[in-house]
């Protein structure tokens, strides 16, 4: 823990060394990536805040729900007009997707969750496609040494959700199986009763993947899409519009496409958290 | 990379965003989506219904009129044969009345024959006796020939 905690110190005075002499992507690409990618953080062990995840999380939240606030205060359920229009597409989307997935019928957290799901992460996905400099030397500006903009390329934001989903995916395998139901499915599930042990690591491996993928999937690309940029930023400038703009423009797709993956997944999981325990076991 | 309380204030944030969307913005849409939906069938139900409607009062007036153009052929039908009925029974009376007429007239005039035979063989018996007077004389004796002279008016 200490030789950690003198690690990370080390590290930091390192950083901060770096960024009194004015890190550019030209003279060290490294320490201009690694300046990037690092989290403005307060706090010590546990009680680290990445207070830049966090107000970015917070300020994509707000605008969502400043949004909904604005439309869903006067619904005109004959002539929808603008904001309502797009937010009604996004809301029928999901929806569809909901309708498509499930056999039975959806507990009334489904929608709304896979919905949030859905806008939270496009938005904060789409933070990837402000050019990577521009908030860090706007934050530099004003004294802020570190800026992550990306919140989902922090593991703390993709693991809440994932999280988030994954107790509700157990409270909906307790609620609709019952108790006794979902043990069973851990016992007895793949392999019959004479392979009990066997069945135990199999059903929790199974059911801990779903959180571990959800979570990393989306942070990895959402990560290595945010390195591909700062790399491309180390480029010479002559050049380096060529690959940014192709790249964001394929970005554009990865960011929707993990956005939708996410809101999918998550639908699935409840889905087969609402399926009966099947009676043959 | 430590877990650190930044998942729990992402958690936070994601539990009150999906609080606020649930209450806000998915509640009240999907109502609204709903909401119109059943408008929308509704309508086109109403639509369909109304089309029928037309459709059976479309052909409920073609029946009607047919009914009523059968009614008035029957009418019609009723009326000429009442008419040549009718017709019929005047000429019959008219033919009825005339030969009454004609047997009245035909008796009234073989009466009238009678009665003029009768006057013209009573004038002619007086005249037959005048004449017998005459040339008699007075000598005929009124009282005792009068069977004679009957039966000789009788014979004229």
């Amino acid at each position: 823990m200490t030789q950690q905690a003198h690690e990370v110190a080390a590290q930091a005075a390192h950083v901060q060394q770096q960024i009194h002499e004015q890190v550019t992507p030209a003279h060290d690409p490294t320490a201009y990536i690694q300046h990037h990618l690092h989290p403005l953080q307060v706090g010590e062990g546990f009680w680290t805040f990445n207070l830049d995840t966090i107000f970015i999380g917070m300020f994509a939240a707000a605008l969502i729900m400043l949004l909904a606030y604005l439309a869903g205060r006067r619904l005109n359920s004959d002539v929808p007009t603008g904001l309502q229009n797009v937010l009604e597409s996004v809301v029928e989307f999901v929806d569809q997707q909901i309708r498509d997935t499930f056999t039975s019928r959806p507990s009334p957290m489904v929608g709304p969750v896979a919905c949030t799901v859905f806008m939270w992460v496009f938005l904060m996905n789409a933070m990837d496609m402000l050019p990577v400099d521009l908030l860090p030397t706007l934050a530099g500006m004003v004294g802020v040494e570190h800026l992550k903009v990306v919140p989902t390329s922090d593991p703390h934001t993709t693991f809440a959700m994932s999280l988030v989903v994954f107790s509700m995916v157990v409270f909906y395998n307790i609620k609709f199986k019952g108790f006794s139901g979902y043990i069973k499915q851990f016992l007895f599930h793949p392999f019959g009763k004479w392979l009990v042990p066997v069945n135990i690591m199999m059903t929790l491996v199974e059911e801990l993947a779903k959180p571990l993928s959800l979570a990393l999937r989306l942070f990895g690309n959402m990560f290595a899409g945010e390195l591909v940029f700062l790399l491309i930023a180390t480029l010479p400038p002559w050049v380096l519009w060529v690959p940014g703009s192709l790249w964001a423009i394929f970005h554009i797709l990865i960011i929707t496409l993990q956005a939708f993956i996410f809101m999918v997944l998550t639908v699935m999981y409840f889905e087969i958290a609402h399926a009966e325990a099947d009676s043959s076991h | 990379m430590n877990v650190t309380a930044t998942l729990l204030g992402q958690m936070a944030t994601f539990l009150v965003l999906i609080a606020f969307i649930s209450k806000f913005l998915w509640g009240p849409l999907t109502q609204v989506l709903e909401d119109r939906k059943k408008r929308i069938a509704d309508g086109l139900e109403a639509a369909e219904r109304a089309h029928q409607e037309r459709e059976l009062a479309k052909k409920r007036a073609v029946e009607i009129i047919k009914e009523a153009r059968d009614a008035a052929a029957v009418l019609i039908d009723q009326a000429q044969s009442r008419a040549r009925v009718v017709v019929e029974e005047a000429q019959e009376e008219a033919r009825g009345e005339a030969e009454r007429l004609l047997v009245a007239a035909k008796t009234e005039i073989g009466k009238e024959v009678h009665r003029a035979k009768e006057d013209l063989r009573n004038r002619v018996a007086t005249l037959a006796i005048a004449g017998a007077a005459q040339i008699l004389r007075a000598e005929i004796d009124v009282e005792r020939h009068k069977q004679l002279l009957d039966r000789i008016a009788a014979t004229i």
